[in-house]
């Protein structure tokens, strides 16, 4: 990414301080909200209801931590972590294996309603669960799939964004390839395993950071229709955590929660940064 | 071990007609070379054989046998592309043993195989890495070996040199030559320079507009063009093609005569080939030199004729001469004549 | 474009492609076709029988005060969320192009807040904010400034709008970032050898160049503050105080599951889908565009 040569153009003395100082006020305002929160996973009720609270973390770490995990609120969070690690990877293993297939089916045969069925699967693009909830909520309930992992990850599979970045990726493999696959013997299914797929690795681990988090941080869908604290998700879940009326939250327990509920996402980005950027820009462009 | 025959073969793309009904016979571990410029239905015709385009009309026998309907690994070919086509994730062993691997054989015998053709192509040091860590004259090497590995009937060549620098196309020419002459097996090679084609066919088909102007051996086609077309294709530099009166016996144009054969009159296109024209004082042929390309061992002319036609000589030599103002005799034996129907563009004498 | 080569037969395609057609049909088609054919009913307060009232209750809803204001907060609170989200963005990307060999590390840190969904980013914020513990609330009001954005409407959707916007700021940053380091060298030399200064650069040379980049991030700022902002909602505001922070997305949510008016809820649906359907239609142009370039 870095540019190699680094000219007069680039930096100068007294600029580049200011620079580096703008740039570390600017990573502090943004980093504000979460190291407020991780202070507040680890210290006392009581410090955090008499303001101002500490900035600094206090020593009730593994206490709140214990707590949040193990006995949590309505539910331990350790059960709605569980939840929302199936949901995650379901959606994001789901996503891909039938955009696989169905882009493999478009780009490389020719059959009977091939043009309908790509433009069926095009208008998927355009709307959101946001906007169908109450007719898929429905659906589901039909089916009986309320409170259960298949009704949390199915509606939300049904995209076409993956089918096309897959599409896009292989009308970029030259055809040669396949040709050479047919004159060595091998057949479509044949093809597809040994050439496509492991061609299609980055892609396909990009993909999965993107649709992991997509899953993880999904909200309105788990709370319609998780109505067992059991199948809650810890995203939605943080939320029912807060007592209604007018008792005071357990502020430590939902704060460490609130950590516990990025840690998964954040370590997904950090660790495969360049998967993730990756992902990001050919999903979205 | 295997002879191909195509039979008024065509191709159509919607209405549009690409291969207008090309015949050949490739006798067993012959080397055929297809040449022509591009767009000219060359590929298309190499890519039938392999059944990678369906053939609308006439019958491609392969050993004797209609192969119209096979698919491709059925045909007992194996192919060299223009790109190479490695499979870009697996190693150069695994590339080259893919098809053998298929086709279910054992392991060990799959690393013998392998081995034996990495022997005959210097592979042999290569075999773990993947294309990305080859050169362009490496990869080369691994798409023929993928070839032989296979022990095919017949091999079939997609310009499998264009993407190489001058120097190594030359060296790889040499060594695809060598192997197949070595190995024996009949071979249909697709080509647009007709360097390669002269000097890598035992026969050469001339391909123009989906039509196959001339087959014949490199010589024949060089010393015996049947089309214009295969005329002015083959040869560098390109025949002088002028417009000539055939008259009892003689051949007029711009103020010049040259001796015809009998029997010839009217309108005619008659071609010099650069390289046949020679410096001679009392030369019938006078050209007004524009231009001289110094080669070292011979040196090209450019310039036109009286008439104003554009004409080119090769001489043999150093020939130092003024640019725009020299003007030089030229004469040709009778028997370096060309000629070629006006309106048909076939030979006549 | 197509590809040369395919493989032949129809069965193993259509195989292949079943697992995606099938699930769209019956959580993406039918549900889509359900929310429809529902908009053009009124349900009895029971939910036994419903009643074909045509385009009643688009015309019930376009004349509803409730539903216009919620029109009118869903275009002011994504158009501050996008410049929230961009402009910060903007400026910490032309920062870290500047230092070309820490740039990788400020890259790392900001990049954190994408990964926070945006209802724990709400619960984040609502931290801060709260009346009661909040700590900016109560530096604030040692300034003398009573923070309240249980009753204040502005102080709520202000809330909202900066709780939005902060992950966002991450995602902009990336894209930004990514442009700019795609800017030829060459035309940053010319400029400032024919005088330009740093400012004057950016703002005459870079920022055009950037054009493409800044117009993608628009509608993919709008698109994410009409749709996916629903989580920041929920957990700060409700939508309160008096529908303030009301947006149509919320507004769906909050008729069909809590009111249970299913008839208007799917009819606001509806008119969703059309604004989808017009944001895809511009992002689509815009690609065309760029492809055409």
């Amino acid at each position: 990414m870095a540019r190699e040569i680094t000219g007069m153009v680039e930096r100068r003395g007294m600029g580049l301080w200011l620079t580096h100082l703008l740039m570390i006020i600017g990573v502090l305002v943004i980093f504000f909200p979460i190291w407020l929160a991780f202070v507040a996973s680890t210290v006392t009720q009581p410090e955090i209801v008499q303001p101002p609270m500490p900035l600094w973390p206090g020593d009730r770490f593994v206490e709140n931590y214990t707590a949040a995990l193990f006995s949590g609120v309505n539910v331990p969070v350790l059960t709605m972590l569980a939840n929302s690690m199936v949901m995650a990877i379901g959606i994001a293993v789901g996503k891909i294996i039938i955009s696989l297939l169905s882009a493999f089916a478009i780009v490389y045969f020719r059959f009977p309603g091939r043009n309908i069925f790509f433009w069926l699967i095009f208008l998927t693009l355009m709307l959101p669960v946001e906007v169908r909830i109450v007719p898929t909520y429905e659906v589901i309930a039909g089916f009986g799939m309320l409170n259960s992992y298949s009704g949390l990850i199915f509606p939300l599979i049904a995209s076409a964004t993956a089918t096309f970045l897959f599409r896009q990726f292989f009308l970029t493999v030259p055809d040669e390839l396949a040709e050479a696959a047919r004159v060595d013997g091998a057949g479509a299914m044949r093809f597809f395993w040994d050439i496509l797929l492991p061609m299609s690795r980055t892609n396909v681990a990009a993909l999965f950071v993107i649709l992991f988090i997509y899953g993880w941080n999904q909200y309105l869908w788990p709370l319609l229709i998780t109505t067992d604290p059991s199948m809650n998700t810890i995203v939605m879940g943080i939320k029912q955590m807060f007592p209604s009326g007018d008792d005071v939250a357990d502020w430590p327990v939902i704060m460490a929660t609130s950590i516990l509920a990025m840690v998964p996402p954040v370590v997904v980005v950090i660790s495969m940064q360049k998967l993730f950027i990756r992902g990001l820009v050919d999903s979205e462009k | 071990m295997a002879t191909v025959d195509l039979d008024n073969i065509k191709k159509r793309f919607g209405a549009t007609e690409v291969i207008k009904g090309v015949s050949l016979s490739v006798q067993d571990g012959e080397f055929v070379v297809i040449v022509g410029p591009s767009g000219c239905g060359k590929s298309t015709l190499l890519r039938m054989v392999a059944g990678l385009e369906t053939i609308s009309e006439g019958e491609l026998r392969i050993n004797g046998t209609r192969a119209n309907d096979l698919e491709p690994m059925d045909r007992d070919i194996a192919m060299v592309f223009q790109n190479y086509a490695l499979y870009p994730h697996m190693s150069v062993a695994q590339n080259m043993g893919y098809g053998l691997k298929i086709a279910g054989l054992p392991k060990p015998e799959i690393a013998a195989k392998v081995a034996e053709a990495a022997r005959l192509l210097q592979l042999t040091e290569l075999l773990d890495r993947k294309p990305k860590q080859l050169s362009g004259g490496q990869r080369q090497r691994v798409a023929m070996g993928r070839a032989i590995v296979r022990a095919p009937s017949v091999f079939l060549f997609d310009e499998p040199l264009s993407n190489l620098d001058a120097k190594l196309r030359v060296q790889m020419r040499l060594e695809i030559k060598e192997l197949q002459s070595k190995l024996g097996i009949t071979s249909l090679y697709v080509t647009h320079d007709q360097v390669e084609a002269m000097t890598m066919a035992d026969r050469m088909i001339v391909m123009n507009g989906g039509v196959a102007e001339q087959i014949g051996t490199p010589l024949d086609v060089y010393e015996r063009p049947e089309t214009l077309f295969a005329a002015q294709f083959i040869g560098s530099p390109s025949m002088n093609v002028i417009a000539a009166e055939a008259h009892e016996g003689a051949l007029h144009f711009g103020g010049v005569t040259l001796p015809a054969p009998t029997g010839i009159t009217g309108p005619v296109m008659l071609g010099l080939r650069p390289e046949h024209l020679s410096p001679n004082p009392d030369g019938p042929v006078e050209m007004q030199v524009m231009l001289a390309e110094p080669l070292g061992a011979n040196t090209l002319l450019h310039g036109k004729l009286a008439s104003g036609a554009g004409f080119t000589a090769s001489l043999p030599g150093v020939h130092r001469v003024m640019p725009g103002e020299a003007s030089l005799r030229l004469s040709i034996e009778p028997q370096n004549l060309h000629l070629f129907d006006a309106e048909t563009g076939r030979r006549i004498g | 474009m197509e590809k040369r080569v395919t493989f032949k037969g129809w069965l193993l395609p259509l195989c292949l492609i079943a697992p995606q057609v099938v699930i769209s049909a019956v959580f993406f088609f039918y549900p889509a076709g359900q929310a429809v054919w529902q908009s053009l009913f009124i349900p009895d307060p029971f939910g036994l029988s419903s009643r074909f009232v045509g385009l009643g209750n688009f015309e019930y809803l376009l004349g509803d005060p409730y539903y216009r204001s919620a029109f009118v907060t869903t275009a002011i609170f994504s158009t501050l969320v996008t410049l929230t989200a961009m402009v910060p963005a903007l400026f910490l990307a032309v920062l870290a192009d500047r230092l070309v060999n820490s740039a990788g590390v400020y890259r790392t840190l900001l990049i954190w807040p994408y990964a926070v969904a945006p209802a724990v980013a709400g619960v984040l914020w609502l931290f801060m904010f709260n009346t009661r513990v909040g700590v900016v609330a109560w530096y604030l009001g040692q300034l003398g400034y009573d923070w309240n954005h249980v009753l204040n409407q502005g102080e709520a959707m202000g809330l909202v709008v900066v709780a939005s916007s902060w992950g966002r700021i991450s995602y902009n940053f990336l894209f930004f970032f990514a442009a700019l380091q795609a800017v030829p060298r060459s035309i940053i030399e010319a400029a400032a050898i024919d005088g330009a200064r740093f400012w004057r650069r950016f703002f005459t040379i870079v920022l055009p160049l950037l054009s493409p980049t800044t117009f993608f991030l628009l509608v993919v700022n709008v698109v994410y503050a009409f749709f996916e902002t629903f989580g920041v909602i929920h957990t700060i505001t409700g939508g309160g105080p008096q529908q303030a922070t009301t947006i149509l997305v919320y507004k769906v949510f909050s008729d069909g599951f809590v009111g249970q008016d299913l008839g208007s809820s799917a009819a606001q649906s509806v008119i969703l889908l059309v604004v989808v359907g017009l944001l895809t239609v511009v992002q689509f142009k815009y690609i065309e565009k760029r492809v055409h370039y």
